[in-house]
């Protein structure tokens, strides 16, 4: 599956019981999206370092949207108000949205959780893959993700603009 | 000793676990076999008390004993490590453990 070019349009509930669109995010001059879930033991390693990137750069904008898309019928640990549970005793300071039907995944062409999908000011595609590169924070060299937000507010190509994302599968639904 | 290594090929952590159990069997001068065995389905999952990729059982009891309690299911397992992180795979510690 390729993954998107320019970011696809949505309309989602959030875990704080409001809809979320594309649309809402026009100001942010880096929007970037994160396939997500609950489950996953790579997004629990790796979602602090998401939320902290978003204090990092929530003052300059930066807007990081987390979605889980899984099958919460099949994985009800996924399911909304886990969603909601799991957010409220993480702290999340990133939205967190429920695509239930999957549409946002397949438009994005998510494999796995976490994968991240940086898009600039004009909505455009400038980084895909992982946070950084080790799962383990001590053991990181290549902040990935950060190094990409920071090219994309300065109107610049990241160093690097793909990465194979690591992590668990988007439990799709069964046709 | 009887170790069986329980994985679902969807989640990438069992080459991991392997490794690593591999090496922990080698330090302890250890040449069990492993019993490797792939999940393929929910049905399989169930009747394997299987509760995530990876799952290892040394003589039957599960490495990480209260992780071995979730509900059966084709997924990436969550390891809960003596530090309070998680991990995709058991720490050395939880197989040396199991194995002595």
């Amino acid at each position: 599956m390729s993954v998107v070019e320019t970011a696809p349009t949505f309309d989602l509930p959030g875990v704080d019981a409001r809809s979320h669109t594309l649309e809402e995010y026009a100001d942010a001059p880096v929007l970037v999206l994160v396939q997500s879930c609950n489950h996953c033991p790579y997004v629990l390693a790796w979602e602090g370092r998401i939320n902290d990137l978003q204090r990092e750069f929530a003052d300059r904008g930066v807007r990081i949207v987390a979605v889980s898309s899984n099958d919460a019928s099949a994985y009800p640990a996924d399911s909304f108000e886990a969603m909601q549970e799991h957010a409220r005793r993480a702290g999340y300071v990133i939205d967190y949205l429920y695509d239930e039907s999957q549409d946002l995944a397949r438009a994005l062409g998510s494999e796995r959780t976490p994968e991240a999908f940086v898009f600039d000011a004009d909505r455009r595609l400038v980084y895909h893959g992982v946070v950084d590169d080790n799962r383990e924070a001590s053991l990181v060299t290549q902040h990935y993700l950060r190094d990409a937000i920071e090219a994309a507010l300065a109107g610049e190509t990241p160093p690097v603009t793909d990465t194979t994302p690591v992590g668990c599968t988007v439990k799709w639904r069964s046709a | 000793m009887r170790i069986e290594f329980l994985y679902w090929q969807e989640c990438p952590s069992h080459p991991e676990a392997m490794e690593l159990l591999h090496e922990v069997l080698a330090e302890r001068g250890a040449e069990t076999e492993i019993e490797a065995r792939e999940i393929r389905t929910q049905e399989e999952a169930t009747a394997t008390a299987f509760p995530g990729s990876p799952t290892i059982r040394v003589d039957g009891r599960d490495v990480d004993p209260a992780g071995a309690e979730a509900p059966p299911s084709l997924s990436c397992r969550i390891y809960r490590l003596t530090d309070g992180r998680v991990s995709p795979v058991p720490s050395r510690q939880q197989l040396e453990e199991a194995l002595s």
